[in-house]
């Protein structure tokens, strides 16, 4: 699914590396929380696996694919079958919550018919059944992050990349964004999830990939959040 | 449905940016009639070398006795004499490249010059000897002047020779002047054009960031993420282009037609048909170049 070989990322203009050598293989399926402080290299690792930077040393392969080798035209290809969800929404506020749902696929030319029927589809898997109609400011941040899901999830991708989802939500909130991607996961989409949330990783004992200034430091299956001894 | 999308997108763009949508019409306007312009002069100035060359010669204007009395260096040696005149002649005959010599006696001169000079003052003052004799030759090929002029100037009876190609060449030269000057200023107006283009589609890349970032991020292709954007720069450099086709046929009507023509008879002015060959090229042109320019400015300002 994803594999990581060697992998240096080094910004123009910049001494310190944001990844160093980082080797790592995330199979089909698997629900991998990234953690790490601030400035760890969990973002450039979201990146790099979007094809929104491309690495220096080694090799990103994504789906099969080698990024760095990927030309730019075909990278729409591979991002179609991903999912975003990001700390800020990211939502359309001039759109209605379906209408946000129903651009992502219209952006990718969805037939119609098929859009009319996944957009409330994906509304009641995600929750939000009978709010097709509000808009995003009328909802509440938990739901907000929902319509995100939906939007991640409706043209039913491969991997579902979330970086700190619930980093602006109230923890009972944040719980039940955690419930949806844990259900997202079921399905058999690949989820990765780069959070501060110590409560969810020691909830949910799922794999645990700990960087820290650019260095793979923990690799832990079932693992949580940071070294209890 | 996806036209209609597309649609809104660039009436949405365009709106949001009224007044640099603006701006870029109007200097996409003013850029695009000051190129239709000075193509339709050089036509105009083409057609009049081809009317006027035609009709061009070569005069050998002969001393008279004012001349020689006057001390004109040229004319040191007295008026012409009758077998200076007949000499001449038979020497013109000669040349291969002549084609057809006429002989204007003074009073002639006379009277082709008050006839010019109607409404001078001095057309009054001038009397028929004053006038110079001369011998109006035309050639097969205008080009050839200076064979004669060499020929005859400086001899015995000549004043001088003088080409009326150069007379008309400092005129054309004068209008290829301004003709230069109007496509130096057309293309700083371009310039000004396409750097308003590029800052129009840098702020509307900017306002619908958010649109195109989730775009990108579910794999929207550049092509349709671009595709508004560069029909909003398109639409407006059309738009600039039919005000300038606007501002042409008007010119052509009003300034031509209805003014020029009626005053000044002898010049043929560029017809409908030049002007009407020219606005097309001139929507392509207006459709094309700002569409390049949003290109050019996306790759820069727009991240895909």
């Amino acid at each position: 699914m994803i594999r990581f070989d060697s992998v240096s990322k080094v910004y123009p203009r910049t001494n310190a590396p944001a990844l160093r050598e980082v080797s790592l293989e995330i199979e089909r399926g698997e629900f991998v929380f990234l953690v790490g402080s601030s400035g760890s290299g969990k973002s450039t690792f979201l990146r790099l696996v979007l094809r929104e930077e491309r690495c220096t040393h080694g090799t990103v392969h994504v789906l099969g694919k080698d990024l760095g080798q990927l030309s730019n035209w075909k990278v729409p290809q591979v991002r179609r079958q991903l999912g975003c969800v990001f700390q800020d929404f990211r939502l359309l506020p001039n759109k209605t919550v379906a209408e946000n749902v129903a651009f992502a696929m219209e952006v990718i030319r969805r037939p119609r018919a098929e859009i009319r029927k996944r957009v409330p589809w994906v509304l009641d898997l995600v929750g939000l059944g009978g709010k097709e109609d509000r808009m995003p400011g009328e909802l509440s941040g938990g739901e907000q992050q929902r319509v995100a899901v939906a939007r991640a999830f409706v043209n039913q991708p491969k991997l579902l990349i979330a970086d700190e989802p619930t980093g602006n939500l109230d923890p009972q909130t944040s719980v039940g964004i955690m419930k949806l991607l844990d259900r997202i996961n079921r399905t058999g989409t690949t989820v990765i999830m780069a959070t501060h949330d110590a409560q969810i990783v020691d909830q949910m004992r799922k794999r645990v990939i700990e960087l820290d200034k650019g260095r793979l430091v923990r690799d832990q299956h079932r693992g949580v959040y940071g070294y209890q001894n | 449905m996806r036209a209609n999308f597309v649609l809104s997108e660039i009436g949405v763009g365009l709106r949001r940016n009224i007044t640099m949508t603006f701006a870029v019409i109007v200097s996409v306007a003013l850029s695009l009639s000051l190129l239709g312009g000075s193509l339709l002069a050089r036509e105009q100035v083409s057609s009049m070398k081809d009317f006027w060359y035609d009709k061009v010669q070569v005069s050998i204007f002969l001393c008279n006795k004012n001349d020689a009395e006057s001390g004109d260096p040229a004319c040191a040696k007295g008026a012409v004499t009758e077998e200076q005149k007949l000499e001449i002649e038979t020497d013109l005959e000669k040349f291969d490249i002549v084609d057809q010599i006429f002989f204007e006696t003074a009073e002639e001169a006379y009277e082709h010059y008050q006839e010019q000079q109607k409404d001078s003052p001095i057309a009054a003052v001038v009397t028929p000897d004053q006038m110079q004799e001369s011998f109006r030759v035309k050639l097969h090929d205008p080009e050839k002047y200076e064979v004669v002029s060499t020929a005859f100037a400086g001899r015995e009876g000549v004043h001088s020779v003088q080409d009326q190609r150069a007379l008309l060449e400092n005129l054309f030269q004068l209008l290829n002047g301004v003709n230069i000057a109007a496509l130096a200023l057309m293309a700083l107006m371009l310039v000004v054009a396409l750097l308003l283009i590029v800052n129009t589609v840098r702020v509307s890349a900017f306002s619908r960031r958010r649109e195109t970032g989730i775009m990108r991020l579910v794999g929207a292709s550049s092509f349709y993420i671009q595709t508004p954007f560069i029909m909003e720069a398109a639409l407006a450099g059309l738009l600039g282009a039919l005000l300038a086709c606007v501002l042409l046929v008007g010119g052509k009507y009003f300034l031509i037609d209805n003014f020029l023509d009626t005053r000044i008879a002898v010049i043929d002015f560029v017809g409908w048909d030049a002007v009407m060959s020219v606005l097309p090229f001139l929507l392509v042109v207006g459709a094309l170049m700002p569409g390049i320019a949003a290109l050019f400015a996306l790759r820069k300002y727009l991240k895909v």
